[in-house]
């Protein structure tokens, strides 16, 4: 029933070289063109599907409202909007919800509940002598690593540099398709907005955002700035102009900051 | 012959169609054809409860379909009817054939649609703002599916029956359909007429769903597109 | 809701700030359309921040209740639609959606917003029976004071049906409007921390366990009240609560002129 290819966007960049891409034909639309699902995309055999395309016939297809993106001969369709799916690997944002007797239950506002083992946790508990709760209490906000994603579970991990409970600070909700928008390529929009802004942030790859001293209330700004307009053209300039940060000037303390937080999970 | 608002036989009524109008959903849409007014809002994939409901290989897809008590000249009881459930039933089997279910398995999809104003025509109207927000909440598709019904008035053959339509009219004929894949989803009748008529009837109520696809298609666009553009 | 976010939102409160900007005492951007459902007799939609509501007004004729044989029937309800929060679901009317009913109802009723006795036909025979129907497009929190204020705004704008003695014609309306003495309107204090706040969001509810609401009506007298939640209230927190809900109201009353 589904021919929807899995094919991941990033595809070996050592093969595929524009030139080649203008020998293969049947491309209908512009890379960056808006599409709706249905929309035909290729109408050769010289594409594969990849990220939210599928095939029928000769034709790929998209599935989800979004921009045309061309990788060689792969097409795919960066999404515009997007529930988050739990994938190995990922640091996402949760609240604890509930403690069972080997683990505790996390909201990651995905489609199922995330559960993370004892067996994430970095110390040994014995749980005939320990409450659970004096780790992570309901109600709680922690910062956590996908070590599991399948259709049947998804299971979190402490054992992570990056992981850990969060004390104090607030938490912002975005759409999930615009996270890696707002973390920037290898991480350089959320650096601007840490280091002009001097908050802490951590960003989870299911759109829940952490943010914790500094000017807060301009960091929000410059964060719903790119959600808001995250194709725009001269959109890192416009968010550089917002936070009094001229391109070129190293951001005080990046450096640290980036080896401390590494949010380009 | 002429129609009571003065529309030709194969038009529509105004139609309005905008996505992005619940800021709760995650998806959603308006739609107003004539003085028909539906919205949909669109929340998922989101946990299945209880379990036992779970769908181990897709995801449950949930339809309700309500009209607001003041959406009649005369007043509604809120709640569910056994007319509204059954348009429940064809909505969901509407809308299923357009939707990768099967990439979210043991989940579920709510599809949520109120009748705000109705004059003729909201299972269609219905049908088509579910599609939008479906489309707008970022669910992986096949393609929209449009909706609208048509029938036989006297010697013509009439889209989008209105008012007084529904009861001169040979039949009342809804379709949904997907127009990239031309393929009837929903298709119910009442009404007496013959098979040869009925068939140009289909044909007709096709014609008016590209008609509202290219509205759904616009709609999808005007709400995403400033986003990407300059 | 996560325990950081609450403890965020009572520590501005406490400094007097809210997530939003906005100031303890301060309301929403609040927008009134009326005349939106054609079908209905009234109507309003009315947004208060990312809060929207629809409230209608259907009329119909009915007999007295044997006690006030020469009283109209006044009749308010509310449908929290699942389209309108990830935390509604569908299914009768939930215990929250009944209390926000009565109490708007409470409102209309108890300040003689309608005077009632023009709404007898023959009495002891019949009477105009009014429906308003409360119905929410989406949950910002502070759904109260929007319900109220769309319940009066579609009740303000409303007309009554074409009746010739003997059956209505539904959907042809005349140009007379109901008989409107006065216009209650509702203010909901949310307790924050030690903060009392005005108008609060969805989030500042979650961080929030009592609210307190007052209709006032023109001339500045109480007609409703409800103490909302599980906390308890001081009786200084009350008192500033009136003197909140008078003047607030003074300035939502202006909207519907």
């Amino acid at each position: 029933m589904n021919e929807e290819n899995k094919t991941e966007e990033k595809k070996p960049e050592t093969a595929e070289k524009p030139q080649d891409n203008a020998q293969a034909k049947g491309l209908l639309k512009k890379e960056r063109e808006f599409v709706i699902p249905g929309d035909k995309i290729v109408d050769t055999m010289d594409y594969l599907p990849g990220r939210n395309c599928f095939r029928k016939g000769d034709s790929v297809f998209a599935t989800k409202i979004g921009l045309v993106g061309v990788n060689g001969r792969v097409v795919s369709v960066i999404p515009l909007n997007e529930s988050y799916i739990p994938k190995a690997g990922d640091m996402v944002i949760g609240e604890v919800v509930d403690i069972q007797n080997n683990g505790w239950v996390v909201d990651i506002k995905s489609a199922d509940t995330a559960y993370l083992p004892l067996s994430g946790i970095r110390e040994f508990i014995d749980v005939s002598k320990t409450d659970l709760s004096n780790y992570y209490d309901i109600g709680d906000a922690i910062y956590a690593k996908i070590s599991l994603a399948t259709d049947n579970s998804t299971q979190l991990t402490m054992d992570d540099s990056r992981a850990r409970k969060f004390k104090d600070g607030r938490i912002l909700t975005i759409n999930p398709a615009k996270v890696p928008r707002i973390i920037g390529k290898k991480g350089s929009m959320i650096s601007i907005i840490k280091s002009q802004t001097g908050c802490r942030i951590s960003v989870g790859q299911n759109g829940l955002i952490w943010i914790e001293g500094g000017d807060e209330e301009l960091a929000i700004k410059a964060i719903g700035m790119v959600e808001k307009n995250s194709y725009l053209e001269g959109l890192t300039e416009k968010v550089s102009e917002l936070l009094g940060y001229k391109p070129g000037e190293q951001p005080a303390e990046q450096a640290e900051r980036s080896k401390e937080e590494n949010v380009d999970g | 012959m002429a129609r009571e608002d003065g529309r030709k036989a194969d038009d529509l009524r105004p139609l309005v169609v905008k996505a992005g109008v619940i800021p709760n959903a995650n998806g959603s849409a308006y739609v107003s054809l004539g003085k028909t007014t539906a919205v949909a809002a669109v929340y998922g994939p989101r946990p299945m409860h209880p379990k036992h409901m779970q769908v181990s290989d897709r995801a449950y897809l949930k339809t309700v379909y309500n009209m607001v008590p003041f959406s009649t000249k005369e007043r509604v009881r809120p709640g569910p009817s056994r007319r509204s459930k059954e348009i429940c039933k064809v909505t969901r089997q509407a809308l299923e054939p357009a939707i990768f279910l099967d990439k979210f398995p043991k989940t579920r999809i709510d599809v949520y649609i109120d009748i705000i104003q109705a004059n003729a025509g909201t299972r269609t109207a219905g049908i088509n703002a579910a599609s939008v927000a479906l489309a707008d909440a970022g669910i992986p598709m096949r393609g929209l599916i449009a909706s609208v019904a048509a029938g036989k008035i006297g010697d013509e053959y009439t889209l989008d029956l209105a008012g007084k339509e529904e009861e001169a009219t040979d039949c009342d004929l809804p379709i949904a359909y997907m127009p990239e894949e031309e393929k009837i989803t929903l298709m119910q009748l009442d009404g007496d007429i013959s098979p040869e008529d009925t068939k140009n009837v289909v044909k007709l109520a096709i014609e008016g769903c590209k008609k509202i696809y290219a509205a759904q298609r616009k709609a999808l666009e005007d709400r995403w597109v400033p986003e990407v553009k300059k | 809701m996560m325990i950081i976010q609450k403890n965020h939102i009572r520590g501005l409160a406490s400094a007097g700030k809210r997530m939003d900007g906005r100031k303890e005492d301060d309301f929403r951007e609040i927008k009134i359309e009326t005349g939106v459902i054609e079908n209905a007799e009234g109507s309003a939609k009315v947004s208060v921040g990312k809060t929207e509501i629809i409230a209608g007004v259907k009329m119909n004729i009915g007999e007295p209740f044997p006690d006030r044989p020469d009283e109209g029937i006044l009749m308010t309800g509310a449908e929290f639609s699942p389209l309108a929060s990830f935390e509604f679901e569908t299914g009768p009317p939930s215990e929250d959606a009944i209390e926000l009913a009565r109490v708007v109802d409470r409102g209309i009723r108890e300040s003689h917003m309608i005077d009632n006795k023009k709404l007898c036909i023959a009495e002891g025979e019949k009477v105009w029976m009014v429906f308003v129907d409360i119905h929410i497009l989406n949950h910002d929190g502070n759904l109260l004071d929007c319900a109220a204020l769309a319940a009066a705004a579609a009740l303000g704008h409303a007309k009554f049906p074409k009746y010739d003695g003997e059956k209505i014609e539904f959907g042809e309306k005349t140009d007379k409007g109901l008989p409107i003495t006065c216009k209650p309107i509702a203010v909901t204090l949310t307790k924050v921390g030690e903060k009392l706040l005005t108008d609060a969001t969805f989030e500042e509810e979650g961080a929030s366990d009592v609210k307190l609401t007052v209709t006032t009506k023109d001339d500045g007298n109480i007609c409703a009240i409800q103490k909302s939640g599980s906390g308890p209230l001081a009786f200084s927190e009350i008192e500033k609560a009136f003197e909140i809900s008078v003047r607030k109201g003074k300035e939502l009353r202006k909207l519907l002129e």
